[in-house]
């Protein structure tokens, strides 16, 4: 065949580099509604619940089990149920009817109604719905802290720059696994030079991430996975009670945590048994809820490869955060993974959760260059940086982050290396030399770094979880080098969990320590005039750009950046 | 790479509708020519398995913990070497296989080879064969290509070393995996091997991925657990 050199041009479009792939219910390949989703039903017998959407309750497996038992309001269930899935999707996006009113509707409704409801709902409605019923009146946003060397100095100065251009929560993880103590006090460190509040976790296999926060070298959790089938549970050795008991012993220490969820990880491991991704995340959600979780990271996350591949799934995705806020959980909603060659698929797909706003709007946007991402990439890079400061500056939305200068970049991120140069001179762990820290600072990638001793570093991380070197410690050792302000800041982190305020739901807290979560700073959105709206500090914040034309400039000079903001 | 990305989608819409064809047992083999690609993809929609035929091991030698304290044990997927014979990115498993072993010798341990059968999770399959290792050292390969290292006594999601992007794996790569496992064996202050890093192998390669896994699910035989295996 003779090609025509416009489609060729087509097919050279990055576009066109992404896997797609046709519908195909019976394995999973399906975003919203697939034949096989059930039918919405509930019964109630002698206050307990013993048919859910078709099931009887001898026929429960240990998923619909849970869900009956702990994640319906069973003294409302029959009433909402009554009420018709199109009037609920009415009310979604009513702005008369409030957050509260709708939340209290849902409170009773079961896995597949919810997800009748959500297929009555466009993206512009879903983003609608969002708006109203996001937790917390500010939205957020969360960064991921990594690097390809799991060089400890770059995750400090990579956190402090990710706290100063305003993340409210920094996420980490390794490459080798046994990084993580290092990898958690690091960044631990550096967060607090950025900015004072930020909170911190390190992504590791379960026990270990828990010893880490029970040890106050994280400050809050993330990676309680939970699935939407019995089958991949039990392959991950796990079933919706141990996800509640880990749940609980975080809580016993205080220390806040989230779920994490996202469709498409049952097809990918092959157990969908033939529902839609949206029904089989619903199910997840209804899980989380249950065990008493104040909050989920879902959206797919890092199986966004497979639910971006089928026709209306990233209307799926965004469906599925609106599904965890009306659950009333904390909606940390992905945007995290890559997702597309194209950027304008991946702008578009990122736009669904910016523009409506969601508790942390990505969880988490790289800090660093992608390459660097040890979560395989995220959607959005240190290198969008720019490119997101002025869709927030277009479009006047929140997205959680500020234009910085190069100076205040260069200034924290040499005192981030230099506070961990000293807390492992201090703790004598492996050293940290005067050029490593010079390297890291103007770094844009661990391609501009040194290499580190791997060996030397693996022995001091097995020597902190032997030595039960805790959080205090690190405060000691930031004290006793002269690094009293962050000494004071990484104090009043560990505070933070004998008070406990933080573990309300979609907590963050400002540089002063203050919670601000969805309980004592609710989202009081009900159509214009009312809710959060960018103004004030926030707006001139946002307004700013350094790449400003001047017009008081000469000519030649008239794309010289301007450096007059004030910090 | 224009060239290896279009070969990659090609292979992939070739593969598809190869499996698309009623009665077409073996649906691993790569495409000889030229589909193009602007071909239509047929739907799957009706068909519950990838491949229509179940495998069975019942005949072959169960997997017996092993003494020997030099010894790795290298368990491999379930449609490793039969369903698939080729890594997500086409590297031959014969050759992966052949590699890592190379790699366990070169060290001066003995690798052994069994199939996995009770889960197609590549920690668990590592740590399935690091329990039957006689040195409690063990490596997992899934049939696409991913794989890890562990030790008896590790929990299930932890490991010693984790290669979790497939896309990314060379014959190097497995055959230093080799090297590194028998290194543990030998109580060696072991370097890991360097992590790689593609942000784009997701877009790439997901669907693909979750094709070949349940390709690989589809031949999981929990009843005769583990067994003996030396390529085919």
């Amino acid at each position: 065949m003779k090609r025509s050199k416009r489609i060729e041009a087509l097919d050279a479009r990055p576009v066109n580099l992404d896997g797609y792939i046709n519908e195909w219910p019976e394995m999973g390949f399906v975003a919203m509604s697939s034949p096989y989703d059930p039918k919405p039903s509930v019964r109630v017998e002698d206050g307990k619940i013993v048919e859910l959407d078709g099931k009887q309750r001898e026929d429960f497996d240990f998923i619909d089990q849970f869900i009956a038992d702990y994640a319906i309001n069973i003294d409302r269930t029959e009433k909402s149920m009554a009420v018709s899935s199109l009037d609920i999707a009415r009310m979604i996006v009513d702005i008369h009817v409030s957050r509260k009113e709708i939340l209290e509707i849902i409170s009773g409704i079961t896995p597949a109604k919810m997800t009748e409801i959500m297929n009555h709902l466009n993206v512009v409605e879903l983003m609608m719905g969002m708006q109203k019923s996001r937790a917390r009146r500010t939205p957020g946003n969360q960064a991921h802290i990594t690097n390809l060397k799991d060089d400890p100095v770059q995750i400090a100065a990579d956190a402090a720059e990710g706290a100063l251009r305003g993340f409210a929560e920094e996420e980490t993880t390794m490459g080798v696994a046994r990084y993580a103590p290092l990898s958690a006090m690091a960044l631990l460190i550096g967060s607090q030079v950025g900015r004072p509040g930020v909170l911190t976790q390190c992504s590791a296999e379960e026990a270990t991430e828990l010893e880490l926060g029970i040890r106050g070298l994280t400050t809050y959790a993330e990676t309680l996975s939970v699935y939407g089938t019995e089958k991949v549970f039990i392959d991950g050795d796990d079933t919706p009670y141990s996800k509640a008991f880990l749940n609980s012993a975080y809580a016993s220490r205080g220390l806040k945590v989230r779920f994490t969820s996202g469709s498409g990880s049952e097809v990918l491991m092959g157990s969908s048994e033939d529902k839609s991704m949206l029904y089989l995340e619903c199910g997840c959600l209804f899980v989380t809820k249950g065990a008493g979780s104040q909050g989920i990271q879902n959206g797919s996350v890092s199986c966004i490869g497979v639910t971006g591949s089928v026709p209306a799934g990233i209307r799926e995705v965004l469906a599925e955060n609106l599904v965890a806020a009306l659950l009333g959980l904390e909606c940390a909603s992905s945007n995290d993974q890559s997702f597309s060659n194209s950027d304008m698929r991946r702008t578009a797909r990122t736009m669904l959760e910016f523009l409506p706003g969601t508790d942390f709007i990505f969880s988490g946007y790289a800090a660093e260059p992608n390459y660097d991402n040890m979560f395989a990439g995220s959607n959005f890079d240190a290198e969008d940086f720019d490119d997101y400061n002025v869709l927030q500056r277009d479009m006047q939305v929140d997205g959680g982050l500020k234009p910085v200068t190069e100076e205040q970049v260069i200034h924290v991120r040499n005192k981030a290396a230099r506070a961990v140069q000293a807390v492992f001179r201090n703790l004598n762990l492996s050293p940290v030399s005067d050029e490593q820290v010079e390297a890291v600072t103007y770094a844009h990638g661990s391609k501009d770094t040194l290499s580190r001793d791997v060996t030397a570093d693996l022995a001091a991380a097995e020597d902190v979880l032997k030595r039960g070197i805790t959080g205090i410690d690190v405060v000691k050792a930031l004290a006793e080098t002269g690094f009293e302000d962050v000494a004071a800041s990484v104090l009043n982190m560990l505070k933070q969990r004998v008070a406990g305020d933080y573990m309300q739901t979609a907590a963050i807290l400002d540089k002063d320590f203050h919670v601000m979560s969805g309980v004592n700073t609710p989202n009081d959105y009900m159509g214009p005039g009312t809710g959060y709206r960018v103004d004030g500090e926030r707006r001139e914040e946002i307004k700013h750009n350094p790449h400003s034309i001047n017009p008081e400039a000469r000519s030649g000079r008239r794309r010289r950046p301007c450096r007059s903001m004030k910090n | 790479m224009q060239i290896n990305e279009e070969l990659v989608r090609q292979i992939t819409n070739a593969v598809l509708s190869q499996m698309s064809q009623a009665g077409a047992s073996s649906a691993s083999g790569n495409a000889s020519g030229s589909v193009p690609s602007s071909a239509e993809v047929p739907s799957m929609a009706g068909r519950d398995r990838i491949n229509e035929e179940k495998t069975s091991y019942a005949d072959y030698p169960r997997a017996k913990k092993g003494t020997d304290p030099k010894e790795v044990v290298i368990g491999v997927g379930a449609a490793f070497q039969k369903e698939i014979t080729k890594t997500i990115c086409g590297i031959p498993l014969d050759d992966v296989l052949r590699n890592v072993k190379a790699g366990i010798e070169e060290e001066g341990m003995t690798p052994r080879v069994v199939k996995i059968l009770d889960t197609s999770d590549v920690c668990f399959m590592a740590l399935e064969a690091a329990k039957l290792s006689g040195s409690g050292i063990g490596v997992g390969i899934q049939s696409k290509g991913t794989t890890v290292i562990h030790q008896k006594d590790l929990y299930p999601l932890s490991n010693l070393e984790l290669f979790p992007q497939a896309p990314l794996m060379t014959l190097e790569t497995y055959r230093q995996i080799g090297q590194n496992a028998a290194k543990y064996v030998k109580g060696e202050q072991v370097v890991p091997i360097p992590c790689t890093n593609d942000p784009m192998s997701r877009p790439k390669y997901q669907v693909k991925a979750a094709l070949m896994h349940i390709a690989e699910t589809e031949q999981l035989d929990p009843e005769v657990g583990a067994v003996e295996w030396e390529g085919r």
